[in-house]
Parts: C-alpha cells; structure tokens; sequence
C-alpha cells in the first residue's frame, strides 16, 4: 500500500496568483496539485500525495500563530506518513513558511517532514538544524533536480531507511555528527591533510569550523536632537521611473538618492522597484515602506538633528548575500564619511 | 546590509515584519512592523491615523537607537 503524503505549497506554486493573492488564508484541496504532480511521478506508486494545503506566503508570515493552528488542524484529519513543504528556492517568506510548518508537524504531530531551499533562504538558517531541508537551486528552474532528490530523501523517510550524509543526500547539513569507522586512523588523516596543505592541494576538513557573522551592537545614540540620521531599504523605493533600473529580484545594484527636497514621498514622485510583494500600497504612498514625512516632521520639531541627505536602497528579493554585503559595505562607508550618526533600516 | 552597516562602526536599527528573519541575519536592534506590503502603513486607516501609526513606530525604532543593547533585542511597542 502507498504511503500518505500532505503537500504544503504557497499561492504562487498553487497557481492561485502572484503577490497580490499573497495575503490569502490556507485553504484545503484533496488530491495533488502543482509541483506535488512531479513529486507524485518520482514517488513511483511508493508514496503519495492524499492532500494539498495552500497558503498565502504574507499571509503565513504575518499571522504565524493563526496559519500553523488552522494549517496542522488540517493535516491532523489525514495523519499522514510524511509532510513535505515546498520546495520553495531562494523565495525568503515561502522557505520560512514551510520551515515554519514543517517543524510545527514534526514537534506537534510527531510525523515525520520533508522541506526542500536554496542555501541561502533565510528559513534554511533558522531550520536546517531540525529539519532535513534538500539544498535546491535558488529557483524554481530548479525544480528538476530538486523534485528527484526530494523523492529521494522522502522514499528514505518512508520506508525507514537510514538517511545518507548531507552530500549523500543532498540535504542541508544540520551539525549532526555520526559515529563511523575510517579507512584510515586519525592521526594519519590529519597527516594527510597536513601535507597537501603545505603543498597547496586542496583539502577536505573533517570539522568545517561553524561560521558565527555575528557583530556587537555598537553604543546608542546618546543625543538624538543632534544626531543625523540617514535611510536605507530593501524594500526597493526608487524616484519614479526607477531612474538607475534596479531589478525586480536579484538585484545587481543599490541606488542613491537626494531626498533634500521632499516632505513627504507621493505616487507623483516615487514608487517601489521590489517584484517581490504587492507593491499597490508602497506606489500610493512610498512613505510606508520609507518614512521621510514623519522623519522631517521629527526634523522640524527638533526631535532628531537632521534628516541626511541621501537614501540608500536595493531591492531585497532573491537578492544574494554577496550582493548585499558588498552594497552595505560600499555606502556604510560613503555614511560614515557624511557624518551619519544612525541609521534606520526598513524591509518589506 | 544591516550587519555591514553595523560593522562600519554605525548604530543601525531595523524595522521589518519578518522578525525571525531579522534575528537570523543578526540585526542587533530591531522593530516590528505592520505587514510585508506596508511596514510603515495600513491602508485600512485614513491618513492622519496612518501617519501616526507610522509615527509611533519610527519613535519606537529612535528608542531603540537611543537604548543600549548587549546582544540582539527586539523593541516591542
């Protein structure tokens, strides 16, 4: 008999709608729909798909209590073999709404989960240690090779298999270690290691050293009506026509821009350049996702010293990492150098 | 970009609704806000109650900046 699989997957992947249908609630559908069709195919009559739960990606995120206690009532009714979520790539609130869930089932529901991310997808940091998240490309023209591995991992899952290394696997490592006996004794691999290291070959290292990027919260400001503060976003606010061209998603570049001459930002004038949430209300009035009315009000009353000149923003959808660093670390320094004393930060 | 800010020796808080994301990519100094599409908004309210709200929280975000904080916080109204 064929295992029991519940599907979680957003509304995109649904085929529901694009942002604007991001806010919608989970909803129930028997049977498979979407990316779960392919996953159906590579289960091969092993395992199957009894149930799809669909649900908006804003939605999850802004209401998280509410989404998981519908979400795992749902799931309840089926008690399924396996949950998987996803898979959802380099999509940030879709990867933490499905790390999200599958953990809830996992720890509330005792069933076993399956999620699938790219590496860098923020619920892939806040879960890889408790779930099996596959590593997937970072979109969905990953779906080929994320569907096999997937099936893959599930098939193991169900008929309880032991589970191969992350590499095996092609799993997420979660800093779980394992007991195995080597070819070779330690003190010859570390030997080993040693000598191609001195001869420039590479290595692999048996204890990847955890990577803590963590900095120290620097001191407060200690006299705001002097401090000068300056505005950055991710949230894609450009002057209107997006004069520079920032991408929709995966940006390549930052933008700067003189504020000196605005109140208070307005459709006429500015408008969000991010694909990657319902920009209706951000184009009616940019001042949602970037507050200079009220921060040139606060000038005005003499709360804060001065509003800065210029704004910082990218688009902070799919966008790499790398990018971002190298953004923030380029004009962190142009601040530096104009005297900003703060700096407020807004994401969408 | 909240880290390298951070790291260039700038006090720097963070206003977004995905707190958990916020804690994951380590922003030291963070507020909450109102929905992914319109952080600083909502759009059920009419104008002069919307800029308030969105007073409220920038007032909010220039308490964090002015608290000092060990390690990451999350300013709560």
């Amino acid at each position: 008999m064929s295992k029991k699989i519940v599907h979680y997957i957003n509304q995109f992947f649904a085929g529901v709608g694009g942002e604007e249908k991001a806010d919608i609630k989970p909803e129930l559908k028997e049977g498979v729909i979407g990316p779960g069709m392919a996953l159906n195919t590579a289960l091969k009559g092993e395992g199957e798909i009894v149930a799809t739960i669909i649900c908006g990606d804003s939605y999850f995120n802004e209401n998280v209590e509410e989404a998981k206690a519908t979400i795992l009532e749902m799931i309840k009714k089926y008690n399924p073999d396996l949950f998987i979520a996803g898979p959802a790539f380099n999509a940030g609130r879709y990867g933490v709404a499905c790390g999200t869930i599958a953990n809830a089932v996992q720890e509330e529901l005792d069933i076993p989960v399956l999620t699938g991310m790219y590496i860098e997808n923020p619920g892939a940091d806040m879960f890889k240690k408790s779930l099996y998240i596959v590593e997937t490309g970072n979109s969905a023209a990953a779906m080929r090779t994320a569907v096999p591995a997937m099936a893959n991992l599930a098939l193991k899952i169900l008929k309880g298999e032991a589970i191969g290394s992350p590499e095996e696997d092609k799993y997420i490592a979660r800093g779980i270690r394992k007991n195995y006996f080597a070819k070779e004794r330690g003190s010859k691999r570390a030997v080993d290691m040693l000598m191609k290291k001195l001869k420039g070959e590479e290595f692999k290292t048996e204890y990847p050293m955890p990577d803590f990027d963590r900095v120290e919260p620097n001191p407060a400001v200690k006299d705001l009506t002097k401090a000068k503060i300056a505005l950055v976003t991710s949230g894609g606010i450009v002057p209107k026509k997006n004069p520079d061209r920032i991408e929709s998603s995966s940006a390549s570049k930052y933008g700067k821009y003189d504020i000196s001459g605005f109140n208070d930002l307005a459709e006429a004038d500015h408008e969000t350049a991010h694909g990657g949430y319902d920009p209706v209300y951000a184009n009616i009035d940019p001042d949602r996702v970037l507050p200079v009315d009220v921060l040139r009000d606060l000038e005005k009353e003499g709360v804060i010293g001065e509003l800065h000149k210029y704004f910082y923003t990218t688009v902070g959808n799919g966008t790499s990492v790398g990018n971002s660093k190298a953004f923030a670390t380029e004009f962190a320094k142009e601040l530096k150098a104009d005297g900003v004393d703060a700096v407020i930060l807004t994401s969408t | 970009m909240v880290k390298e800010i951070e790291r260039a020796g700038i006090p720097v808080v963070h206003i977004c609704t995905v707190v958990p994301i916020s804690l994951t990519v380590g922003a030291n100094r963070i507020v909450p806000a109102i929905a992914i599409p319109h952080p600083l908004g909502n759009p059920a309210l009419d104008a002069s109650e919307e800029k308030s709200l969105r007073r409220k929280i920038v007032m909010n975000s220039l308490k964090a900046l002015t608290t000092e904080v060990e390690g990451q916080t999350v300013f709560e109204e």
